[in-house]
């Protein structure tokens, strides 16, 4: 194990020289909780239009912010 | 089911499969390589941009059995179908984070598969032979199931037997033989640009015959009213008992989905790591067709279509086609779902193929095979793993494919440790891993082993009841297992690592995860 010790503390760090931009990946957590947290969208209202339950239009709305988020973070990363 | 032919449809349907067909084979002349190397066959050259990717990775990942299973658990069993929705959201996040750096370091060393990464990294052929035994077991009937696919709209246009399914399947044989992943890669642009205006005209005309037949005729807007209004209470919302079902399910299938053998070839042919993580904002349209995909099941459900034996809810669609438009779209629709199946199955098979050939074939019985005869293997095992999906479908019934499949997707999960933390760290021990992902597949086969239905007396659902102080906690099964799974890795790692057991030699350093960035020249396989 003696011989690995020097290659695990590099290939460990991860970000590497990208440290600074790092930061940018943590917006990407925000769309996990928004779907995971079940309980906080799974009612029926308010209903969009008065007619499409929020369990639904909920989700078609992350799947769109969920995609811009990612989007801005390619760019504050490139 | 039509007991008559439906000759219109079936007319759109045949001039839009010889046209892929065609484009299949002309497919070997695009962006020319020397296809008798694995990598100009099986990863397309490794030069796909933003826009082919786009399109390979979405044919290749919302396959048509997503398009026929996915409205048909809405249509059965309701809302907890949605899943699909979340699932098709947290995936891309966890792409563009993770995925850069496996298309990265397997650019450097010239890997095709992600168990050639596994080998390299950490030295373990023992560790590399499961993640590819793994793929290659999820992966078989998963390519059933787009057969199943086909099979249904098939019976949707009235034809009957096994033989027009066995045509389909040597077409499509033959043009993966010759062109290798090129061939998806180009359906996928026609495959694409049919679905599309398949789901986008649905979901305006099918809401506008609702709203004429059931609403008060207003359009579209009173059609969505209806549909909702329509469907049952205990379909329409979930359960709060099924409210941890949902977000395992989504969770787990999330991570699980870049885990498959096809995902992996998918992100491997891109040009660079660049092209991963801008597909990573764009492919969540098609998570945005899925949804609307999901919708039609509501409406097959409000409009009383019948379910159909052999095929039960998964004629929900098909039925739904058949039942609101002329035959000429029907047939377009129906070539869509077909031609849907072709692209995921001929990408799946090569998928498979590449694993047999790098991680058993080379690596166990020809150590010297030349470029070239790794190239003739792969193509030879693609014939063979689609003959094998094919005998599955005519051969076993159609409810063991789709209990196979959902054991897939369990089973892909617990190649995640070996695969994803391999890219951070070295510090899981090649034997803890090992170990781990042996206890997750047992414990999570075990899980659905249990779950019994009126249909079936095993392996009816992945969804497993937790039982924890107390509570009952139901979730997915891959989803408690991959927990298992990794809190054996980590204890078996700290143990292994303080004794000092062998680590074995780790082929990579820091740098080759990092270069993302880099555009692939031509590549040479090592």
């Amino acid at each position: 194990m003696a011989n690995d010790t020097a290659h695990d503390g590099t290939s460990s760090t991860g970000e590497g020289r990208s440290n600074g931009k790092a930061f940018w990946y943590l917006l990407l957590i925000i769309p996990f909780i928004a779907t995971l947290w079940v309980p906080f969208y799974a009612g029926k209202d308010p209903e969009l239009a008065g007619a499409i339950p929020f369990f639904y239009w909920y989700q078609f709305l992350w799947i769109i912010i969920s995609s811009l988020l990612t989007a801005f973070v390619y760019f504050m990363t490139k | 089911m039509p007991k008559e032919l439906n000759w219109t449809a079936l007319i759109v349907f045949i001039v839009l499969f010889g046209l892929v067909t065609i484009l299949g084979f002309f497919a070997a002349r695009w962006r020319r390589g020397d296809l008798n190397l694995i990598h100009e066959w099986g990863l397309g050259g490794r030069r796909f941009g933003t826009v082919v990717t786009w399109f390979l990775l979405g044919g290749d990942l919302y396959t048509a059995y997503t398009f026929i299973a996915v409205p048909a658990l809405v249509y059965g069993s309701g809302a907890i179908g949605f899943f699909a929705v979340p699932y098709t959201i947290i995936a891309y996040p966890f792409v563009f984070i993770v995925m850069p750096r496996l298309w990265s370091v397997c650019h450097k060393h010239g890997y095709v598969t992600a168990s050639d990464f596994v080998r390299g990294r950490y030295g373990s052929s023992g560790l590399a032979l499961a993640v590819a035994f793994t793929g290659i077991l999820a992966t078989m009937p998963y390519i059933a199931l787009q057969l199943v696919g086909i099979q249904v709209v098939l019976a949707a246009m009235g034809i009957q037997g096994d033989i027009p399914l066995v045509i389909a399947f040597v077409i499509l044989a033959a043009y993966t033989y010759f062109s290798g992943l090129r061939a998806p890669a180009m359906i996928a642009l026609v495959k694409d640009a049919i679905i599309y205006i398949t789901i986008i005209v649905a979901i305006i005309v099918v809401p506008i015959y609702i709203s004429n037949h059931m609403g008060n005729g207003s359009g579209i807007l009173d059609g969505y009213a209806t549909i909702f209004a329509k469907v049952p209470s205990a379909k329409l919302l979930l359960a709060p008992k099924v409210y941890t079902v949902f977000g395992t399910l989504a969770l787990g299938s999330a991570l699980a989905l870049f885990m498959y053998p096809h995902s992996v070839t998918g992100v491997l042919a891109a040009n660079s790591g660049r092209v991963i993580k801008r597909n990573s904002a764009l492919l969540p349209a098609y998570s945005f067709l899925l949804g609307l995909i999901a919708l039609l099941g509501f409406m097959a459900l409000v409009l009383a279509v019948k379910p159909v034996k052999p095929y039960g809810a998964q004629f929900a669609v098909p039925g739904l086609i058949n039942l609101v438009f002329p035959s000429w779209f029907a047939g377009f629709a129906f070539a869509a779902i077909a031609i849907g199946a072709l692209v995921p199955a001929s990408i799946m098979s090569i998928a498979a193929a590449n694993l047999f050939t790098r991680n058993i074939y080379k690596e166990y019985f020809r150590r010297n095979a030349s470029d070239r005869e790794e190239s003739s293997v792969a193509k030879f095992v693609s014939l063979i793993v689609k003959a094998g999906a094919l005998l599955f479908v005519i051969g076993l019934p159609l409810q063991q494919s789709i209990n196979f499949q959902l054991l897939g997707g369990v089973w892909i999960l617990q190649t995640l440790p070996a695969i994803v933390f391999g890219l951070y760290t070295r510090w899981f021990h090649r034997w803890a891993l090992l170990i781990g992902w042996l206890v997750g597949m047992g414990l999570g086969t075990y899980m659905a082993y249990l779950q019994k239905s009126p249909i079936t007396p095993h392996f009816a659902s992945s969804t497993y009841s937790l039982h924890l102080f107390g509570q009952v906690i139901p979730g997915y099964a891959a989803f408690y297992a991959i927990i298992v799974n990794i809190a054996v890795t980590v204890v078996l790692s700290l143990i292994f690592n303080a004794v000092g057991l062998a680590r074995g030699a780790d082929k990579t350093v820091t740098a080759d995860y990092e270069a993302a960035d880099v555009i692939a020249e031509a590549v040479a396989i090592n």
